[in-house]
């Protein structure tokens, strides 16, 4: 039975791109205000929840041909390696170094090297989340 | 001098997990990868347990935050003989399940979920932070979850969601605990946690938030509360069951140890005497399961319990020689029950039974496997020249020296017990008239048959050279009598 969603479907058009907006802001302010990877990552992934509620299944995998299970682990790679890699550097495992750049737009900007670590707990987050609510919904 | 390294038996079996993923579909280069990190992952724990003998206890602060504000791992001669050891275990079993696991298993990210388990475990030994105990417990646990379910069978769905729940359960008593004591003390770094214990003195407040710990890890390790442990023993396939044997229960008692010997070792009149009374009635009730089950896996699993038992004689008498004895014989119950559950798994693979009654005459037709389960026996039982004899003695000797007459009595009839249960195997399933024809015979895989075999090694080589592992094993007992000697590694050590 198709069911009529036609306001469902435009809001979540112009909402989506709300979410992901906020979630990256949530990302990239994580550093010295609440926010972080985390919460970010929940942010992200109830987008993506969202296209899938709205839309079919196949729809969405057509648009976003990733295999979730893989982002999750290519996440906890990126957390793991980023640690490893300042072992390489001469610091202590997880150590963290940061620096202000003075980028075209932005100004003076810090960029600290924890945002990798924290890139991956997001997409960490955004993978299990997403395969959860996507096995949950094969079973029924 | 950087300790960098004392994060390897973590995260390289991590990152090994993670690759494993990606290579889904390629079977055998998993296996290759696993067999590699298995060997880089032992030859690091060797390698900090040699450093621990020359440097005193080592420590790694996560990021460079300074005790007690970060997150830390600490290495002492306890925690890496145990690394060691379940590393060394996880290895052999890994290498029993290539020829035992079936391809479909495979490549439902089964190895990297047994890398999980593996970082899960060495993570609960070396942290020095309990809440990331917790953590890694919760990881640990996660990787369970998903293993005892792998390959759906009816009878696995039933115990994983006993097996879940109870642990769902256990978790949110531990994350209770760790909130109790941090809004007392204030702190959540072992170490610091030990010396604001002692300062405000443990009062009865301190002492029953023990005793919740008491009750998180009895349920983790099965003492007194092992409901639920011979039927989730039992459920998964032979592999996965010899793992969790072997491992998921040590991590319990590993933690017990480290909590009553380092936190709260002001009470012992409560704790250590609760924790007396929990391990005799699980060695009664351990006996009386072992006696009383005629599936030889439930046999098996109740063998689990009444060694968890009698390894807690160590933690309540609280002597040297006891302390040396818990040690050995924790790294004997590692090695030796997982040898244990692969050679139930291989009995019931090669019979298609797995009632005792069922099976006769084994020997004649496997005389490898016969032998190999006759030595498991008598190594279990503590009968010497095998791995089990060393620890018996010492806490049989560390019970003697704190008149502990009970404990003592009890552990050693429980040792008949054992030997009783398996003999019963023995008698059984070995001896008799043989009932498989040579033309009906099940050909032993060699896959199977070389694990088992190098299990069997280490018992004996555990067994005739417990001098190679002496000056180790009383470093590890001088920390756990003397938790001055951790504290101020912690605390004041240099890095």
């Amino acid at each position: 039975m198709e069911i009529n969603d036609v306001i469902l479907k435009t809001v979540t058009k112009i909402i989506v791109f709300i979410i992901l907006t906020f979630g990256i802001e949530l990302f990239l302010s994580g550093h010295h205000e609440p926010g972080g990877g985390f919460i970010g990552g929940l942010v992200l992934s109830s987008a993506f929840v969202l296209l899938y509620l709205v839309h079919d299944i196949e729809t969405v995998h057509n648009g976003i041909p990733f295999d979730f299970k893989k982002i999750a682990a290519f996440g906890v790679f990126l957390a793991v390696g980023s640690g490893i890699l300042s072992v390489l550097f001469g610091t202590k495992f997880l150590g963290q170094g940061s620096r202000v750049f003075d980028l075209p737009i932005f100004g003076e900007t810090e960029i600290s090297s924890v945002i990798v670590f924290e890139a991956g707990v997001a997409l960490t987050v955004v993978g299990v989340v997403v395969t959860i609510i996507l096995s949950i919904s094969e079973d029924v | 001098m950087m300790n960098n390294f004392l994060v390897m038996p973590m995260v390289a079996p991590l990152v090994t997990g993670i690759i494993l993923i990606f290579l889904r579909s390629n079977v055998l280069l998993q296996r290759i990868l696993a067999m590699i990190s298995i060997v880089l992952t032992a030859g690091a724990g060797v390698y900090i347990l040699n450093r621990i003998q020359l440097d005193g206890i080592l420590r790694l602060d996560f990021g460079g935050w300074m005790p007690p504000y970060g997150i830390l791992f600490v290495a002492d001669s306890f925690a890496t003989l145990l690394v060691l050891t379940s590393t060394v275990v996880t290895g052999i079993v890994l290498l029993y399940s290539f020829a035992s696991t079936a391809r479909a298993e495979e490549k439902m990210f089964y190895y990297p979920f047994i890398f999980f388990l593996l970082a899960g475990v060495n993570g609960s030994f070396l942290t020095g932070d309990i809440f990331n105990l917790f953590v890694c417990f919760e990881v640990m646990l996660l990787s369970s979850y998903a293993l005892i379910t792998l390959g759906g069978r009816k009878v696995q769905l039933v115990e994983s969601i006993k097996y879940i729940s109870i642990n769902v359960l256990s978790s949110w008593f531990f994350l209770l605990a760790i909130a109790y004591l941090y809004g007392t003390v204030g702190t959540l770094n072992m170490a610091h946690l030990s010396v604001r214990v002692a300062e405000v003195g443990q009062g009865p407040l301190l002492t029953v938030i023990s005793l919740i710990f008491l009750i998180v890890f009895s349920l983790k390790a099965g003492l007194l509360l092992y409901f639920w442990l011979p039927g989730s023993y039992s459920a998964p396939p032979t592999a996965v069951a010899a793992l969790f044997g072997a491992l998921l229960t040590k991590v319990g008692i590993y933690a017990m140890f480290r909590v009553f010997t380092l936190i709260f070792y002001h009470e012992p009149g409560v704790t250590h005497t609760l924790i007396a009374i929990m391990a005799i009635l699980t060695m009664v009730g351990g006996s009386i399961g072992a006696l009383a089950f005629q599936d030889i896996r439930q046999i098996v699993s109740y063998n689990v319990i009444i060694s968890v038992g009698f390894i807690l004689i160590g933690l309540v008498v609280s002597t040297d020689s006891a302390f040396q004895g818990a040690v050995y014989y924790l790294i004997h119950d590692m090695i030796s029950k997982a040898l244990l559950f692969l050679l139930a798994g291989t009995m019931i693979y090669l019979t298609g039974k797995s009632k005792i009654a069922e099976m006769s005459g084994l020997i004649r037709n496997y005389p490898l496997i016969g032998w190999l389960f006759f030595i498991t026996m008598l190594a279990i039982a503590g009968i010497p020249p095998l791995s089990g004899f060393i620890g018996k003695v010492l806490i049989g000797q560390g019970a003697i020296e704190a008149k502990a007459y009970v404990l003592l009595g009890v552990g050693f009839i429980s040792s008949i017990f054992v030997l009783y249960s398996l003999l019963r195997i023995f008698l059984n399933s070995f001896w008799g008239e043989t009932i498989i024809s040579e033309d009906e015979e099940r050909p032993l895989k060699r896959g199977m048959a070389i694990p088992v075999l190098l299990l069997g090694i280490l018992t004996v080589v555990l067994g005739f050279g417990p001098e190679l592992l002496a000056p180790y094993v009383s470093d590890a007992a001088n920390t756990l009598a003397n938790p001055d000697v951790y504290i101020e590694a912690v605390m004041n050590g240099k890095d």
